[in-house]
């Protein structure tokens, strides 16, 4: 029996009728057409499904879409038109990626990157190990992590609010 | 800006700096064009491609091993809602060819895959029947309603046991499981063992690893049947090869099939293939007339997408007191698992070729045995049977110093060719197109202090801490490769097309899945064009669209593909510069390109936009006499050599000797894959490569149950580094330019996974040594180490 869900996705209100057993990945792939969170293992281990929940980071192909109902989610799409400069601009997160040379195949990245913006958001200027233990739930088999490391390093100096002189 | 006319576009520079400083886009750490769209979540692989009318496939896969295949019923499964169709090997036969394997070896016995089970299966997770459904939850609903009765038969795990008389053997006309035996051997093996001082033996496992891209596999076909036309979109890293295999597994004429590669989530060599599902998928969109999608879930990609090395290597080196080598001798066993898939036969042979390593060793010896067993293929995986040859002459080195009683630095110095030497010709028929090894391992020792490091690790055992320090001096063999010397040709095509408003379109037959050739030729054509960047897009992936290509594998993509992308911009070059001339009236050779202009040297006067000379090849009014009209290029680039790049890696590990952790605290790496055209995505390529080392070093390992089952098979069983597994990387460079190509390019992609694994492996027996540890197999995993120091202490009480 299908069942009603209620969800804000990237600032905009939804309403459909699901199948219960269905996926948050696959009701953000399928229903809602946000193909740029994707699916790397369905056992919340590679964290490539990585989506902000309420603003924390969570594994979507691990949830039913159900149980994220009367909530706000974040997917990749929807990040860059909450970076602070607004405007349609990058997040600083996504910046940092960029600029660092954070990704080759791309797969992981909008969920590293997400899993990188709930780590700053609970610690503005992480250490280095401290952001490698905060993406331990994110793999990435091409980059070596390195310049990942860097990228959130980079977003985190420019999220810090800038102190007058 | 570039040499006008020159026929290269930069000439062997000494140091990179003084390459960069004379370019304005080559040499240069840009950042990628690739990745606005990848990181918005805007670009598309496989998965995100949705078709009207899409049907979704799923397959039941073997649990067995090794079984019969008594019958399978899918009567339920077909009345199962949403179920469109349902296929058996027995209802697919003779429609679709088996799995194609590229590979040709001298009496080597035939292992053709079905793309279905028929009557038996031989690996765990091979295919036995599939599904169309409207959805992807109702196709493998249906999966479970399908009844196999199987009949287990005994599974052959073990490759040793597997080619032992009296094994059980895995196909029909097969007297044993022996896939065959190739034997290579250059120069006087017997004297070089008899006028040995010393024999050095070492039985050595490098272990089966399995490739894990993080997209994984996937397959979209659509049929349209009043055009005849087939497309398959599949994540792949050989399009053009995949289309030929396609058109004849399914008999299909290959101008009606086209395949598309949209974005890759990375291949490290499993998707250098041709898989049951790409035909099988295509078959099913023919023959239902709609669109089918599969995409692999992350357990079938554990057991049905090929896995890497599996070898067994008995090693023996003949050296004199001096640390001078002799003599190799080396015995390969090399697990093929139950079929070949299309290079699996190959892999071996690449690690005969580089037994030599970086030494002069004057006669090798080589026996290999390929041994089928009820797993799945192992085919390339990034490395592709050069890291083995690396492990094990790595090793050998060590073990040889410590026989000796030698530094590791000294005896591999004592072995190097030196510079003038180049080329170098192995006895094992290749021939090394250049190297200085001894500036790449001073760098190394250099920047990593190596004097410093054996004092601390004095200091550190004195201390009761356990220290090992590592060193690897590598060469490796890329760039694949003169179609002489591969199964399926060897060059690489590119089109490079500037359109009537100026602006280039690069349509490249090699096939990045992550490596950013979309920024590195724009750079190329950039540069010789005298454009920006943005103005050159490059197009690969499409075989409608780009001309027959090889792909991307073999770090093949700029020193083969690159080349062919060079000369074909070098060709429109020549034509614009000879349109311009033209309507200047000035000598072409005069002309330079920079700035979106074309200039005279000798008279700044004379210059016109870049746009304009291009405008007038189309608008055909002011060519020069019997010029044809247009702008257009294509390059087929065979290379001459494969190119060699080396390079040297220094690291430290520490092992707690409470539980036998072993922690990576320091990393060195000095390569040198010659010339580069950016260096960002140099770096990038290393720091990867040398994170998938680590991972066989001290984490990964595929294992099968005495069953044939893979109990690694999930990433909650198979360890992949994680960010808090590595250290941070120091890396450099040396330079030194390859002769092969006019670039001189060496090739990157392999580098740090083949450089990498042998310095971890030689730091950890080196931590290992005040425990009388002479050798120990990957990976370095906590109870293994633990046990070996415990066993060290017994001994010293």
């Amino acid at each position: 029996m299908p069942v009603e869900i209620s969800v804000r996705v990237n600032g905009k209100g939804f309403q459909h009728q699901i199948e219960p057993r269905l996926l948050l990945v696959h009701y953000l792939r399928d229903v809602l057409e946000l193909t740029g969170t994707h699916v790397g293992c369905e056992t919340s281990l590679c964290g490539a499904c990585t989506v902000l929940l309420d603003g924390k980071a969570v594994k979507s192909c691990t949830m039913l879409a159900v149980q994220v109902s009367g909530s706000e989610i974040t997917t990749i799409e929807g990040l860059a038109a909450q970076g602070p400069a607004n405007g349609g601009g990058l997040h600083p997160v996504q910046e940092g990626f960029w600029e660092k040379h954070g990704l080759q195949c791309g797969f992981c990245t909008p969920g590293m990157i997400l899993a990188s913006v709930d780590l700053l958001h609970n610690n503005s200027s992480p250490s280095q190990d401290e952001i490698r233990h905060a993406l331990s739930g994110n793999l990435c088999r091409c980059t070596g992590y390195q310049h990942i490391v860097e990228a959130v390093e980079y977003a985190a100096k420019k999220m810090k609010p800038r102190k007058r002189a | 800006m570039l040499p006008g006319g020159g026929a290269t576009v930069w000439r062997a520079p000494a140091q990179e700096d003084s390459m960069a400083a004379a370019t304005r886009y080559l040499g240069k750490p840009m950042k990628r064009k690739e990745d606005p769209r990848l990181i918005q979540g805007l670009s598309h692989y496989v998965d995100d491609i949705v078709l009207p009318n899409l049907l979704h496939a799923a397959i039941l896969h073997s649990p067995y091993a090794h079984a019969r295949i008594r019958s399978v019923d899918t009567l339920k499964a077909q009345s199962a809602p949403g179920v469109v169709l349902v296929l058996t090997g027995a209802d697919i036969r003779g429609a679709i060819g088996p799995v194609p394997c590229a590979a040709v070896i001298p009496d080597m016995k035939a292992a053709p895959r079905p793309v279905l089970a028929r009557d038996r299966v031989r690996f765990v997770g091979e295919g036995v029947a599939v599904v169309v459904a409207s959805g992807s939850y109702a196709a493998r609903d249906a999966l479970d309603l399908i009844e196999v009765d199987y009949e287990p038969l005994t599974p052959v795990v073990d490759p040793e046991k597997a080619i032992a008389n009296g094994a059980t053997v895995l196909h029909e006309g097969h007297k044993d499981n022996v896939a065959y035996r190739w034997e290579l051997e250059g120069g006087d093996v017997k004297a070089a063992f008899k006028n040995a001082d010393k024999i050095v033996k070492q039985r050595m496992i490098n272990q089966r690893l399995i490739p894990v891209a993080m997209e994984p596999r996937g397959v979209v076909a659509d049929y349209k049947p009043g055009e005849r036309q087939l497309t398959v979109w599949s994540s792949t890293q050989i399009p053009h090869l995949l289309r030929t295999q396609i058109a004849a597994m399914l008999a299909t004429p290959e101008h009606s099939v086209r395949v598309i590669t949209p974005e890759v989530g990375g291949g490290f060599g499993s998707k250098l293939n041709v898989y049951p599902e790409e035909a099988l998928v295509a078959y099913l969109a023919m023959k239902l007339g709609k669109p089918v999608k599969w995409i692999e879930s992350r357990r079938e990609n554990f057991q049905t997408t090929i896995h890497g090395r599996d070898q067994i290597n008995d090693v023996e080196v003949a050296v004199k007191r001096d640390g001078t080598i002799l003599g190799l001798r080396l015995g390969i066993i090399a697990d093929l698992g139950a079929y070949y898939q299309l290079l699996t036969p190959l892999i071996p042979t690449l690690t005969a070729l580089m037994s030599s390593g970086c030494y002069k060793i004057p006669a090798i010896r080589i026996e290999i045995i390929g041994a089928l067993t009820n797993k799945m293929a192992t085919d390339a995986y990034r490395g592709a049977g050069r890291p083995e040859a690396t492990y094990f002459i790595e090793r050998a080195l060590d073990l040889v110093a410590a026989e000796l009683k030698k530094d590791p630095v000294e005896v591999r110095r004592k072995n190097f060719p030196k510079p003038n030497e180049f080329p170098y010709a192995t006895p094992t028929g290749v021939i090394y197109d250049s190297a200085n090894y001894d500036k790449s391992l001073d760098l190394a020792l250099k920047i990593s202090d190596y004097k410093k490091l054996r004092l601390d690790q004095a200091k550190a055992r004195k201390e009761g801490r356990v220290v090992g320090i590592g060193l690897s001096t590598y060469v490796e063999i890329c760039a694949m490769g003169p179609s002489s010397a591969m199964p399926a040709g060897g060059w690489e095509s590119a089109t490079v097309r500037i359109e009537p408003t100026g602006m280039v379109n690069i349509m490249t037959g090699s096939s990045p899945h992550g490596q950013g050739q979309e920024t590195s030729f724009a750079q190329l054509g950039a540069e010789i064009l005298g454009l920006e960047p943005n103005d050159v897009n490059v197009v690969h992936g499409d075989t409608a669209i780009v001309p027959y290509g090889i792909g991307t594998f073999g770090s093949r993509a700029t020193a083969v593909g690159g080349t062919a992308v060079y000369k074909s911009l070098m060709k429109l070059r020549e034509k614009v510069a000879a349109i311009a001339g033209h309507i200047l009236a000035e000598d072409p050779s005069n002309l330079v390109f920079d700035k979106m202009r074309i200039t005279s040297k000798a008279d700044a006067k004379k210059s016109l936009a870049f746009g304009e000379a291009v405008g007038a090849a189309y608008v055909a009014k002011t060519l020069p006499p019997n010029m044809e009209p247009g702008l257009e290029a294509t390059t087929f680039f065979e290379p001459s050599n494969f190119t060699f790049p080396f390079g040297a890696h220094v690291c430290v590990v520490e092992i707690d000797p409470e539980t036998g952790d072993v922690r990576l605290t320091k990393y060195v790496a000095v390569d040198d894959c010659g010339n580069v055209l950016n260096p960002l995505l140099v770096e990038g390529q290393v720091q990867g490569g040398i994170a998938q080392a680590v991972g066989q070093a001290l984490l990964e390992e595929a294992v099968y149950d005495e069953q044939g089952q893979l109990i690694t098979g999930e990433l909650m069983d198979y360890a992949l580094p994680r960010a808090g597994d590595l250290p941070w990387l120091e890396t450099a460079r040396t330079v030194t330019p390859s002769p092969v190509n006019p670039m001189g390019v060496k090739g990157v992609g392999e580098a740090g996974t083949i450089g990498a694994t042998p310095a971890l492996a030689n730091a950890v027996a080196d931590a290992l040594e005040p425990f009388g540890v002479r050798h120990v197999d990957m990976p370095f995993k906590r109870e293994r180490i633990w046990q070996l120091m415990q066993k060290g202490n017994r001994r010293a009480k």
